[in-house]
């Protein structure tokens, strides 16, 4: 065993810690108890006082029709994102394992989208499914389906889903590669010795030992799909129509920004902290735990 | 069950490198054939060319008499021990074994009693609940046996299956891979580098270099007459002691320096072949000399136990000399070592035996 380097400056340590130190406090923990605290208050409409409320506003957004069609439309958006983010994610990954010549190059291509920033893919979206305009609205159009998301709230919400999901495949490639790797060929050609065809290997031995990647894919795209989607819904539906397509993090902003009821806004974005703790506490739990083969 | 047949089997990969070059081989009915050679010598890439996991760039492989050039591995009625066993790691020890037999749609209550029978042969039916990585080096290289025999497959294909043991575990394996395949009289190729494996698992020994075969032989056919330096000095530990050979204007042979050759000795002979157990070290007294001796200076010794090896040198040539039990002999000393005629070999100059 390696004796545990000690030096022999007290101050030192903390010294070098206190900038980052400095910075999660100022800008993470200050905010978030604000945040705590803000949700107790209830303004008046003029925001020149403010009366303590204890949990009256968790009460009003938890019994609020609109929150709850907000909760729904986001359980909805979330896994249908993840599902199709994944599901075409994992299509290519096997597509490009199998690839022999140029496969750098391809990943590169396939890696792409995820440096565009999400409003701006909310806005390529947005011109090629808009109906008088868009390419592909046109095609739709041709197609038979009557496409319009600026009023068929189905529509907008795949029109969501699309652009949000789009943007998250290139990260769910990557790891499905990296997964894809890491399984041993000699398991693989053991499977086809033993008689197993391509799709039932696929399904016995690859997507089984994939599960620690797709798992830990599942908690990352909800978590994408909860909270940094804000940018494509504002782009491409603003939440409509109607309220189709508002999340929570899209309603926090609405009412807190534009409608200017901070203490509700306050107390939705609390509830959607300790929603964000328990998908960050699962999610430990289960590096922590991470399953061993072998 | 059934007869392997290679005929002029080549490998050529993408960039040009040609692993196997022109591989014959005919193994008989039951016959446990090992491909030994050194790593690179193309055995594994044979292996799996015959597993149907590498295409066959020519020539033709046949298993019970079909070609399977072109039929995949899943088509083969094959079963492969793998070096890393690739055991399912997700599946129980019970469902890696049924997982074959599952896929080719055998029945149930069949599946199931024919797991438990081969589970019992492999002293496994006590862990049949378990995952593979709750089972040591041993069990689980059970297991991939087990996987194979439990097919019941036409032929078994070990690709070095016991190089990941340690090397008690590996004796007791060697002998238990012989009684089975033995016992189930399926015909079977066994790719190992060990020589020791290769030697007590063979029926029949291929040795192969640089994509060719070298020879091929029952094992102590191939030990007693190696077909050229290269089986010499690879089959046997420590190899056998290779001194070059010259000839002199009287007819005479002479090696390492001057030491002459009793007896004939062929003309073309270059390299003269002494096996470490067949030099014996006589008594000082001795009247009776073999067809060589040689005066060595003893430069290190290395008692095993039962034996020990004494590394000598004379005239720039290093000879291992085998003597039984422990020896008194000392590092310094200088020793008289003789051999007789018909424990010689004699190599021609590209190395073939004459």
């Amino acid at each position: 065993m390696t004796p545990r380097v000690v030096f022999p400056n007290r101050i030192l340590p903390y010294l070098l810690l206190a900038p980052q130190l400095a910075i999660t406090l100022v800008f993470f923990y200050l905010p978030a108890v604000q945040a705590l605290y803000q949700s107790m208050l209830r303004e008046d409409p003029f925001g020149l006082r403010s009366r303590f409320v204890w949990f009256a506003n968790f009460r009003k957004v938890l019994a609020d029709p609109a929150y709850l069609n907000a909760l729904h439309v986001t359980v909805v958006f979330s896994v249908a994102t993840a599902v199709v983010a994944m599901g075409v994610a994992l299509l290519l990954a096997v597509m490009a394992d199998k690839v022999v010549r140029s496969r750098g190059l391809y990943r590169t291509l396939l890696i792409w989208p995820y440096a565009v920033a999400p409003a701006i893919a909310g806005m390529l979206f947005l011109f090629m499914f808009n109906p008088s305009i868009g390419t592909l609205a046109v095609l739709l159009r041709k197609a038979g389906i009557a496409w319009d998301p600026l009023l068929n709230s189905t529509d907008a919400m795949v029109l969501v889903v699309t652009a949000a999901a789009w943007k998250q495949i290139s990260y769910n490639f990557l790891f499905f590669v990296a997964g894809l790797q890491a399984i041993p060929k000699s398991l693989i050609e053991a499977a086809a010795i033993d008689g197993a065809r391509e799709v039932k290997r696929f399904w016995t031995i690859v997507f089984p030992l994939l599960a620690p990647t797709t798992f830990f894919l599942l908690v990352i795209n909800t978590t994408y799909a909860f909270f940094d989607t804000f940018g494509i819904i504002h782009a491409v539906t603003g939440g409509g129509p109607g309220k189709a397509t508002e999340t929570l993090v899209y309603k926090v902003y609405n009412d807190g920004f534009v409608n200017l009821i901070l203490g509700e806004s306050a107390a939705q974005s609390v509830i959607l902290m300790i929603i964000v703790i328990a998908l960050t506490a699962i999610q430990f739990r289960y590096v922590e735990r991470k399953v061993h083969y072998g | 069950m059934a007869t392997v047949d290679l005929n002029d089997v080549r490998k050529v990969y993408a960039g040009g490198f040609e692993a196997v070059k022109g591989v014959s081989i005919a193994i008989p009915d039951k016959a446990l054939c090992v491909l030994v050679g050194p790593s690179g010598c193309g055995k594994s890439t044979l292996l799996r060319m015959i597993a149907g996991l590498e295409t066959i760039s020519s020539g033709t492989i046949s298993i019970d008499g079909k070609v399977v050039n072109n039929i995949g591995p899943t088509d083969r009625d094959i079963a492969m021990v793998f070096q890393n066993y690739a055991l399912y790691p997700h599946m129980s020890v019970y469902d890696n074994m049924a997982y074959g037999l599952r896929n080719r749609g055998t029945p149930k209550p069949e599946i199931d009693s024919r797991v438990r029978a081969t589970a019992k042969t492999l002293e496994l039916d006590q862990l049949l609940d378990r995952k593979p990585r709750q089972l040591s080096g041993g069990q689980r290289q059970r297991v991939a046996m087990g996987r194979a025999i439990v097919r019941n497959p036409k032929v078994f294909l070990f690709d070095e299956p016991l190089s990941n043991l340690d090397a008690k575990l590996r004796g007791q394996m060697r002998v238990e891979i012989k009684n089975l395949q033995r016992n189930l009289g399926v015909t079977s190729v066994y790719v190992t580098h060990d020589q020791l494996e290769a030697m007590t698992l063979a029926d029949m020994l291929v040795v192969m270099n640089a994509g060719v075969i070298e020879q091929i032989g029952a094992p102590m056919d191939v030990y007693e007459k190696p077909a050229s330096t290269f089986v010499a000095a690879f089959i046997g530990a420590p190899p056998m002691n290779l001194m070059a050979l010259t000839h002199g204007a009287d007819g005479t042979a002479t090696v390492a320096g001057g030491a002459k050759i009793a007896g004939h000795v062929p003309e073309q002979a270059a390299i003269l072949g002494l096996r470490p157990e067949d030099a014996i070290v006589p008594a000082p007294d001795a009247t009776q000399k073999g067809a060589l001796s040689l005066p060595v200076a003893v430069e290190a010794v290395e008692p095993v136990g039962m034996e020990s090896f004494l590394h000598c040198a004379i005239a720039g040539e290093r000879i291992v000399v085998r003597v039984p039990g422990r020896s008194m002999v000392q590092p310094g000393d200088r020793l008289e070592i003789a051999a007789g005629l018909d424990r010689l070999h004699f190599f021609d100059k590209d190395g073939r035996r004459v």
